[in-house]
């Protein structure tokens, strides 16, 4: 195969930040707080990088939707080592309202009009924690799909994808086109320098519209509250085994 | 300061100041440190201790990455690997 793979790269709040919900519990605070690229879409940029550097696919496209902000991301992806980028632009109401359901029609767009041959996907975003959008994706475009990959080889025409599922390890071949979604054992993401991201700043990203893409991204959900989870409650300091055990049974638990 | 290493020590703590955005124990720690370890020798004008320096300088910069990377892969390891409780 020496096609061309897209990765999806989405913008979130940083890691380390500690999450305020909003007073009006409408959503999170975003204003003025550190963002960066969701670490799994990090390892499906590096597994890309990876593949072209071993001259497996010939061009790595990196694609992210959301207001202006979302050029920065797709600038980490370009220091990273991929080759040009494309922005879908999505402001305001429709950006808060951005989920994997239109997310997925955009890349299944992207993916057909770029002819892509494998698209890589982080397995899950750090803030939605959906863990939908490449499956969802994978339908639309109806394409095999190897998620929570682990390891990820090309054998011909077809990819071996090995899978972490509860149970342990699953090994499966998938024919190419193909949606692979990465897990955090897959790879170690390269850092993206400063000297890096200034030479990325040479690399072309496109700017575009759902529109222009034939994709309506109105939702279908609609967000009621966003509440913080309860506060942990203190433990108790019991003197005695005896007191230990009437507790339990207090509590039910023997 | 000598010119040919002017461009070598500023490029090197752009570099460092970018890398401790990501610091762990705080960015403004980080910056503070950096910007007083760099005042502390910005008289030195002998070029074979300037090169130590700058030397010093760029293996703090892979152990920087190594440092935010793995404390970055620590939290989300814990978050994502958690065995599920039955």
């Amino acid at each position: 195969m020496s096609g061309r793979v897209l990765v999806g790269v989405k913008r979130v709040i940083d890691y380390a930040v500690k999450i305020r919900v909003k007073p009006d519990k409408s959503s999170v605070v975003t204003d003025g707080v550190k963002h960066s690229m969701n670490p799994f879409c990090e390892i499906a940029v590096e597994e890309a990088v990876k593949m072209k550097e071993k001259k497996l696919i010939k061009e790595v496209v990196a694609v992210s939707c959301g207001p202006q902000q979302a050029q920065e991301t797709i600038r980490t992806a370009l220091a990273m080592g991929a080759d040009r980028g494309i922005h879908v632009e999505v402001t305001g109401k429709d950006y808060e309202t951005l989920g994997p359901l239109q997310i997925s029609k955009i890349m299944a767009a992207l993916a057909k009009k770029e002819e892509a041959q494998l698209i890589i996907l982080g397995k899950q975003a750090i803030d939605d924690d959906c863990n939908q959008t490449g499956q969802m994706t994978a339908a639309l475009l109806d394409w095999p799909q190897g998620t929570f990959a682990s390891e990820v080889s090309l054998e011909g025409d077809k990819i071996k994808v090995v899978r972490e599922v509860d149970g342990g390890l699953e090994t499966i071949k998938i024919n190419i086109p193909a949606v692979i979604t990465a897990d955090l054992r897959l790879n170690t993401p390269r850092y993206a320098t400063l000297p890096n991201i200034m030479k990325a700043k040479k690399k072309k990203i496109a700017n575009m519209k759902p529109a222009d893409l034939g994709v309506d991204i109105t939702s279908r959900l609609e967000v009621l509250r966003v509440d913080e989870p309860p506060q942990r409650q203190a433990g108790v300091k019991v003197e005695t085994v005896e007191d230990l055990v009437s507790k339990l049974k207090e509590a039910g638990l023997v | 300061m000598a010119n040919p290493f002017r461009g070598q020590v500023i490029k090197l703590y752009r570099t460092l100041l970018y890398l401790g955005r990501d610091y762990p124990q705080g960015s403004a720690y980080f910056k503070e440190r950096l910007k007083s370890a760099f005042m502390k020798n910005k008289d030195v004008t002998d070029p074979d201790k300037i090169q130590k320096l700058v030397a010093r300088g760029n293996s703090l910069i892979e152990e920087l990455e190594a440092m935010c990377f793995l404390r970055k892969y620590q939290v989300m390891k814990k978050k994502y690997s958690e065995p599920k409780k039955m």
